[in-house]
């Protein structure tokens, strides 16, 4: 039971409540670094690594920081562990570092991270919040390679730098180019809401505060926003509905 | 000479190198905030001048604190530098300008952890500006990002209002409508170029 449990933890990043195209955040990484498949690899690997380390360090944390100042507590863990990974990187991958150039540092404000210190690692124990971070870490990483693999295979006709035979004459290079990002992007989270699990309501795919670590300081403004426009939205479905029976009795 | 190299600095920022749609910097706030005019502009001008002030604050403390002993603190020292500072100016809005922060302040806390703050103050060091240059091409892309803010926010009143298929509703169509917006501005690559004949 208990080991279900841990399981659970673990899992749920992967495909439930993936960061990127369930929950929606890190969307500057995943579009930037998914270029090519080793790009996206490397990305998801270090925020990967800075994920579970903060996670660990904050939760084992979570009673010694005092509540009202711990944006700015997490935030220094996580960009002590961001520069270990930029001097281990630049020390024995210099290429990827030189690759990578400003997302690297960039991780310290990748919104998963906080995130999921805001919501996870502060209520929970050092060994559910180290498997919920390498779920999540492994969820990034996933999304990224699955759309670095669409992007590349596509747009530049290779695999990993791997020349693929056929596809390699007839490349569309905008997909490697910023707006193939977007694009990319923007039709897998479709595809995702057409064929992803319908029970229950799933909500509609806004860009949410939800995840957001800063949502509690902004005063939800487009989150409050949001609510509104579904409260808008909802009366004109229901009027919808009553037009068609409307019709369907006139009928 | 100068002049012309700080224009050029300026305008590559504001079109060219624009951070949102060609290097995918501060995409949270892009997508979160641009769904009306107002807020979007003010948005973008909050950005803008947190830019500059980081900016200003951020490269001193670069060239007289860190040096090149210190330069792997770079990353935390930013940071914490940014997260002190929107405070600092939050409050001092708030105590000297209300109105000013009624406009922008709730935008503030929002930016501290927004990556094109962060991503300009990296990238004017990286890229060897001096102080002046750093200060033009933060004002460069702080304008290029209300000018994407400012310009998506009429894009998406525009799809607000089209029947779409449900599978897209909500963030993909405007995802693909960034996309669309992003490729408009490729076109103005090697213009500003040739405008300045460098």
């Amino acid at each position: 039971m208990k080991k279900q449990k841990k399981l659970s933890i673990l899992l749920r990043g992967l495909i439930a409540e993936n960061p990127v195209l369930v929950l929606v955040l890190g969307t500057c990484p995943t579009l930037a670094q998914t270029g090519s498949v080793i790009a996206a690899l490397s990305m998801g690997i270090a925020a990967t690594v800075v994920l579970v380390c903060s996670n660990v360090v904050i939760s084992a944390l979570r009673k010694i920081i005092p509540d009202t100042v711990r944006i700015p507590c997490y935030i220094v863990v996580i960009a002590g562990f961001v520069t270990i990974v930029q001097l281990l990187m630049h020390a024995y991958l210099p290429d990827l570092y030189e690759m990578m150039g400003v997302y690297l540092a960039l991780i310290v404000v990748n919104c998963i991270i906080l995130g999921r210190a805001e919501m996870f690692a502060r209520k929970n124990n050092v060994i559910d919040s180290a498997l919920d971070g390498l779920g999540m870490g492994l969820g990034f990483l996933l999304a990224l390679v699955a759309m670095a693999t669409i992007r590349e295979v596509l747009g530049a006709g290779s695999f990993a730098g791997i020349k693929i035979p056929f596809l390699q004459d007839y490349t569309l290079p905008i997909l490697t180019m910023a707006p193939g990002g977007f694009l990319v992007f923007g039709i897998l989270i479709a595809v995702i809401n057409k064929i992803g699990p319908k029970k229950g309501a799933q909500k509609r795919k806004e860009f949410s505060c939800e995840g957001c670590p800063s949502a509690a300081l902004c005063g939800k403004v487009s989150c409050a926003e949001n609510v509104e426009l579904t409260e808008i939205t909802k009366p004109e479905i229901v009027t919808n509905k009553e037009e068609k029976e409307g019709e369907a009795n006139g009928n | 000479m100068e002049i012309k190299t700080l224009l050029y600095i300026l305008l590559t920022g504001v079109f060219v190198n624009n951070y949102v749609l060609q290097k995918f910097l501060g995409i949270c706030p892009f997508l979160g905030v641009s769904k009306k005019f107002d807020q979007a502009s003010g948005m973008g001008i909050a950005v803008t001048f947190v830019m500059l002030c980081a900016t200003a604050v951020t490269w001193p403390i670069n060239e007289y604190v860190l040096g090149t002993d210190l330069a792997y603190l770079q990353t935390i020292v930013f940071i914490l530098v940014i997260a002190a500072l929107v405070q600092f100016v939050e409050i001092v809005l708030k105590r000297f300008i209300p109105a000013l922060h009624k406009s922008l302040g709730v935008y503030l806390p929002l930016i501290t952890t927004n990556c094109a703050v962060l991503g300009v103050a990296i990238n004017n060091i990286t890229d060897g500006y001096s102080f002046l240059e750093s200060m033009f091409s933060s004002l460069g892309v702080g304008i290029g990002f209300l000018l994407a803010m400012v310009l998506f926010a009429g894009v998406r009143s525009r799809i607000e209002n089209c029947p779409s298929p449900k599978a897209i509703q909500g963030l993909p169509i405007t995802l693909i409508a960034a996309s669309i917006v992003s490729l408009a501005f490729f076109g103005f690559a090697g213009v500003i170029d040739n405008l300045l004949g460098m």
